[in-house]
């Protein structure tokens, strides 16, 4: 089956990430036909496996004490937009624009 | 000492010795990288602090106390790793500019022991590909291209302009620093090994390419791509100096919490002589399709040679080998979804001009700094991780992955010791045809043989092992037990010094290498 519209673009605004052209949205089809052979494994009674170094219990917590930081000046050096010790984003809890009034190729769908 | 010495036997002598000085050895591949620039090998080039670095060991060497076999040798590093002061690509216009604040463990670690820093590595954006051919910076030549061995075997062509275009690709997605290697700029060179991204280009490049164990060697500092699957990769000319940069850059590290606890003692490889104690698996799946009939035969030299050498050879089987590409599709495209949400344009790198609301700053960010590699790879993880197909996907490949990682446990439990398979189905292929395909069908093509040691953290490497009909190097890989290393190297020394794979004949380096060209001597210094 082919990927709905509405799929595809609750994927480009989970991502963020635009599929740019009709190549874009066939490497996604093709991609999910490659992942459907997992379906043809009998997986009955197996454990998600999460980590190789299950058997070792690695990941650990250490104590809350601070042992590095004070760097903020080193951290801003890479920023475009700052103010004082901020780093400036344009305002936020405005969401992307709807399908049809988006710039996204998906609108000719 | 020759730029082609091995580390331990000859260049860490010869500058203790003082028959050569850090200068002279750092000048030395500097002019090599200059006079190699039609490789692309290198994005960056740290000529003043390698300089620096040089000098400072200089005085070390004159006062007697030099840091170890690194002092003053000159190594790479791939440019998906965060480097102090030097900048930072992955080969991405998203990180175009980015200049790191720190460097990543492995580097520092190398730093401390005074190596030099030469410059960082050409690479597929954001190491996705197994081609070195989808940066911003434009693909990396492989130098067998231009070697003697390659030549005499290519079809004469009329124009030189066709020659031009007969370059084959160095395999990825470490392909900038297969390439240092392999043409002598440096000693050694860290890559990064996701699905195999070190082992496949250091197979087309006739050079060692050692994949760690998972949690042996720290990525702090190593941009991310797979959380569960990456690893620092080393590349180097021979066996033993693997063992060297292993044994200098192994072990905790309290800024990786995926590192493992357990104390790591740095080994010097034994010369085995008898084999007879040794079980080699042969899996039978791996005869995978597409699997040249050039490296089938190989393979099978190989296989009789360990045989007739007296060790045990049997055919094993890992039932669900040819599952192994689609989970680590899911599993990979599902963790860099989750990765490459840090790119934002906030904190570092690019960022867009548009101003309207933060989420349209992100996204023209994204589409303006990813390259449709990474951005099909965002796109397709995040469909495996929607609600509707997390089950379907994202855990059933994670189950998928035990019944893989189970397979090996199984063989390895059975007695078998090390693993023996091809690296890749081919050698190098031209970059014209290469590119016939997208990265994602290579990837998946490419990726067959490498990445199951990926999806179990076992160690493996690429031992180059002859020259194929087309003049370009073939390797075959070793895959071994959990955190055995040290044995699974100590194979890998032996068969080279059986396979003695022929050293690459380039002009540049003739011209560089003042002394030791007299004998065309094999890769391995014994």
């Amino acid at each position: 089956q082919k990927v709905s519209v509405e799929v595809l673009d609750h994927l480009e605004h989970l991502a963020l990430v635009d599929f740019r052209d009709s190549e874009g949205v066939e490497r996604l089809q093709k991609a999910i036909q490659f992942a459907d052979q997992l379906h043809e494994v009998n997986t009955d009674g197996v454990e998600p496996m999460d980590s190789v170094l299950e058997d070792r219990w690695c990941l650990y917590l250490r104590e809350d004490d601070v042992t590095e930081g004070n760097c903020i000046k080193e951290l801003l050096e890479n920023a475009r937009e700052k103010v004082e010790e901020y780093f400036v984003a344009p305002p936020g809890n405005i969401p992307l624009p709807k399908l049809e009034e988006r710039d996204t190729f998906l609108q000719g769908s | 000492a020759a730029l082609k010495d091995g580390l331990r036997s000859q260049t860490s002598a010869a500058l203790k010795e003082g028959r050569v000085t850090p200068t002279e050895l750092c000048q030395r591949c500097l002019a090599l990288i200059k006079s190699t620039k039609f490789l692309n090998a290198y994005i960056t080039v740290a000529e003043e602090s390698a300089l620096k670095q040089a000098e400072e060991s200089e005085e070390r060497y004159k006062r007697g106390q030099p840091l170890g076999i690194l002092d003053g040798i000159p190594v790479a590093v791939k440019d998906n790793f965060n480097t102090a002061g030097i900048e930072t690509t992955c080969a991405s216009n998203m990180l175009k500019g980015y200049i790191s604040p720190y460097n990543a463990t492995v580097v520092q670690k190398l730093l401390d022991q005074g190596a030099v820093l030469l410059g960082k590595t050409n690479l597929d954006e954001f190491a996705m590909g197994s081609g070195s051919t989808d940066g911003v910076f434009g693909p990396v030549r492989n130098p067998w291209s231009y070697s003697r061995q390659y030549k005499e075997k290519s079809v004469p062509k009329s124009h030189s302009k066709d020659k031009e275009l007969n370059w084959v690709i160095t395999g990825g997605s470490s392909g900038g620093s297969a390439a240092a290697v392999s043409s002598f700029t440096c000693f050694a060179a860290l890559g990064s090994d996701t699905g195999g991204s070190t082992r496949n280009p250091a197979a087309h490049c006739g050079v060692v390419g050692l994949k760690p164990t998972y949690g042996l060697i720290s990525r702090h500092g190593l941009i991310p791509l797979v959380n569960s699957m990456d690893v620092p990769g080393i590349l180097t000319r021979c066996v033993d100096d693997a063992a060297v940069l292993l044994g200098s850059l192994a072990g905790h590290d309290p800024k990786d919490s995926t590192t493992v606890q357990d104390n790591f003692k740095p080994f010097e490889l034994p010369n085995l002589t008898d084999v007879s104690k040794l079980s080699i698996g042969i899996p039978k799946e791996y005869h995978a399709p597409g699997l040249s009939s050039e490296i089938l035969a190989l393979w099978s030299k190989a296989a009789d040679l360990f045989k007739n050498a007296g060790a045990k050879v049997v055919e094993v089987s890992l039932p669900h080998t040819r599952y192994s590409i689609v989970c680590y599709h899911v599993l990979c495209t599902a963790e860099v979804a989750s990765n490459m949400a840090r790119f934002d344009g906030l904190e570092y790198g690019h960022r867009s001009d548009r101003k309207e609301s933060t989420e349209s700053m992100y996204a023209a960010t994204r589409r303006e700094g990813f390259n449709d590699v990474v951005r099909g790879r965002i796109l397709s993880g995040n469909y495996f991780l929607l609600k509707q197909n997390y089950e379907k996907y994202f855990v059933k490949a994670q189950k998928v992955r035990r019944l893989i990682a189970n397979d090996f446990v199984k063989v390895f439990r059975s007695g078998v010791d090390i693993l023996l398979t091809p690296t890749t189905l081919s050698d190098a292929a031209p970059y014209l045809e290469f590119i016939q395909e997208d990265n994602r069908t290579r990837s998946a093509q490419d990726d067959i043989l490498t990445q199951a040691a990926n999806m179990t953290g076992l160690p493996a490497i690429n031992v180059p092992t002859a020259l194929s009909e087309r003049g370009l190097p073939v390797g075959l890989q070793f895959i071994g037990r959990s955190f055995q290393e040290k044995q699974l190297l100590t194979v890998a020394k032996w068969f080279e010094k059986q396979v003695q794979f022929p050293v690459i004949q380039l002009e540049e380096v003739k011209r560089h290498d003042n002394g030791v060209f007299q004998h065309q001597k094999s890769a391995s210094f014994s």
